[in-house]
């Protein structure tokens, strides 16, 4: 029997028992749908992030402060800077291809504008931070060199910030009090949103670096030109590994570290970061996969123990069709295609289902949502394995019939 | 006797009840030549169905030995068994078993597809066989369109589509009314003629007078072997009636 034949069959059968069919599939239409819904909503927040990640920058590295060794006490990272402007620069210099090495004196405190007040992130930068960071400016200027050198009080606001002290209006030319001391706002940023640990990018006041070591945040650092961080940008196209072993080495060498001796600082690549927030996507796709898993065995289930019933029901025209000459392979065969086909049909309306499920998640939502080709490979491919593992013992039940009891069962 | 299509010798099948042993068959031996016409007759538990399950290749003896055109039947595994019963066998029941959902022609080309013909072909040779039985213009019609007498011709259609050696047809009288039971032994008969070898179970003694030869079984034995001095002609019988 061609397979053909053996499917037109199965059609045929299945189409007998509309209703009935329609019902049992109804447990792999779930789970399918669940898998095309949930790998779709979980790829387009994977996407979205990577997305983010790449706004941040893949050819950034990050250079922090590390542990202190003080006669013999290891202090804490970041208990004491001992990064300084003056490595930021040697890094500019002396390493090819670094486009930008920005350092950041960081801390938050107090802006007030009129009787509006608001507590936010103050960072003392010089002219390399917004290449780094790839930040335009929507209104205004950036800081100029006259700014950086003669440590001016004047200053950029992110958009919330622009949004808490002056609602809507324009806040360039305003005048602010940052702790106390006034700065001129000359520029706005441009909005960037979230970044990846959920904090508001846009919550934040730039300032010149020497003004903010020398009236805001400058107090307590040991050093006079220490600084909180390094943000360096390497050209596209650069080895990042490579360039992490050079800034390595420079800052060893400017620290005078003897070998054998651990840095005084921690280098993070930020593409680092993208993988540990992949292996995060990954931990929620296997709880998605185990939901999904528990729905198809459900509708396994429901198919194996139709399948059983309609052996039974059958079990006369499988005599008819042992009389006139039907091995136990096509009777076998005959059932289990019957049951793919009833957990494949199951597969497609749940892979409609799916799509229409994820498209409602992100009209009603606002998700992101991709729907992958892999996905629906995925889909078919389930549902066709859980046919023939929940089709094979009923299918095999029947293709174990002798004629003579299976033409005497009435 | 002509060339022998039949050779039984010492057939025995015993059913196992529980703990109970039911003997079925006995011990029974015989020949049959082709091209003829058998009725087996019995009371119900003398052993004639087993008799014909075994000749059909739908069950496999305890002991004793079953050759049909040759072939030692009686030692061929389940699939090759399937494959005789394809090739060589033809069925005839008393309750027509047709497929409910499948048109008459779909019924009557069944074999066909287990045989691994074509589908033209398939087509073709089953209107051919529907034709021979006067059913050609019900070709697409469901078994449960058809009277009872056009049910059983259909399944005789079946029977006689892969050109088997032997057709057996148990009670195939026994859904139906006086004149369509003529009709139908007018049928075989003719297909009789032509050179078709049949063995017919029936309980009717009336029917049995149509067939060249009666054997009767009682208990699991065959008890008598006898032609039939008067053969009756079932198509005689039917313009008497009319």
């Amino acid at each position: 029997m061609n397979y053909l034949d053996t499917l037109r069959a199965a059609l045929r059968s299945l189409r007998a028992n509309r209703l009935r069919s329609a019902l049992t599939t109804l447990g792999i239409v779930i789970g399918i749908a669940a898998v095309i819904t949930m790998l779709a909503v979980g790829e387009g927040a994977r996407r979205k992030v990577s997305e983010q990640m790449q706004s941040l920058g893949t050819n950034l590295i990050l250079v922090l402060p590390g542990t202190v060794t003080s006669g013999g006490v290891r202090l804490g990272s970041g208990g004491r800077s001992n990064l300084t402007e003056t490595d930021a620069r040697a890094i500019r210099t002396e390493i090819p291809g670094v486009v930008a090495a920005a350092p950041v004196l960081r801390g938050s405190g107090q802006v007030v504008y009129g009787n509006l007040n608001w507590s936010t992130q103050l960072y003392g930068i010089d002219g390399d931070y917004l290449i780094s960071r790839d930040w335009e400016i929507t209104r205004g200027r950036k800081l100029d060199d006259s700014d950086l050198r003669g440590k001016a009080k004047v200053a950029l606001v992110g958009e919330t910030v622009a949004q808490m002290l002056f609602g809507g209006t324009d806040p360039t030319g305003q005048s602010i009090r940052v702790k106390s001391v006034p700065f001129t706002i000359v520029g706005l940023l441009a909005g960037k949103g979230q970044n990846v640990m959920g904090q508001d990018q846009d919550d934040v006041v730039l300032v010149p670096i020497g003004a903010a070591r020398g009236r805001l945040l400058g107090q307590n650092q040991s050093r006079p030109d220490s600084v909180n961080s390094i943000t360096v940008k390497m050209a596209d196209g650069r080895d990042m590994l490579a360039a992490e072993t050079q800034v390595r080495a420079l800052l060893r060498q400017k620290h005078r570290l003897q070998p054998g001796h651990d840095d005084d600082f921690n280098i993070r690549n930020l593409s680092e970061i993208v993988e540990a927030e992949q292996a995060a996507s990954g931990a929620l796709s296997a709880l998605l996969a185990a939901i999904a898993s528990v729905s198809l065995l459900v509708g396994g289930i429901g198919i194996m123990n139709i399948m059983l019933v309609s052996v039974t029901e059958r079990t006369r025209e499988i005599g008819i069709r042992l009389a006139v000459g039907a091995r136990r392979r096509d009777i076998l065969t005959q059932f289990m295609v019957e049951a793919v086909t009833l957990s494949l049909l199951g597969g497609v309306v749940g892979v409609a289902l799916g799509f229409g499920g994820g498209l409602l998640v992100q009209r009603l939502l606002d998700w992101p949502v991709l729907f992958q080709a892999r996905a629906v490979l995925l889909a078919v491919i389930s549902a066709s394995a859980v046919g023939i593992f929940f089709g094979w013992y009923p299918a095999r039940k029947a293709s174990r019939l002798t004629p003579v009891e299976a033409l005497r069962h009435d | 006797m002509a060339e022998p299509l039949i050779e039984v010798e010492g057939l025995s099948r015993t059913y196992h009840v529980g703990e109970v042993e039911v003997p079925a068959l006995r011990d029974v031996s015989l020949r049959l030549g082709k091209g003829e016409f058998v009725a087996v007759m019995g009371p119900s538990g003398s052993g004639k169905s087993t008799f014909m399950n075994l000749l059909g290749g739908l069950d496999r003896p305890d002991a004793g030995r079953y050759l049909l055109a040759g072939e030692d039947v009686s030692r061929l595994d389940a699939d090759a068994l399937a494959a005789a019963r394809n090739r060589l066998l033809g069925f005839v029941f008393q309750n027509f078993n047709l497929l409910p959902r499948a048109s008459a022609l779909e019924n009557v080309e069944l074999p066909l597809v287990y045989a691994g013909v074509p589908a033209a072909e398939r087509h073709r040779r089953a209107m051919e066989k529907l034709a021979q039985v006067g059913l050609a213009e019900r070709a697409r019609h469901l078994p449960s369109q058809l009277s009872g007498g056009q049910q059983q011709r259909v399944a005789i259609a079946r029977a006689l589509v892969n050109a088997p050696a032997l057709v057996l047809a148990d009670e195939p009288t026994g859904a139906l009314d006086t004149r369509t039971s003529l009709e139908l032994m007018a049928l075989l008969q003719t297909l009789n003629g032509q050179g078709l070898t049949l063995v017919l179970v029936t309980h009717e003694p009336d029917i049995a007078q149509f067939a060249g030869r009666i054997l009767l079984f009682r208990d699991g034995r065959l008890v008598s072997d006898r032609p039939v001095t008067e053969r009756h002609s079932a198509a005689a019988a039917l313009a008497a009636t009319a």
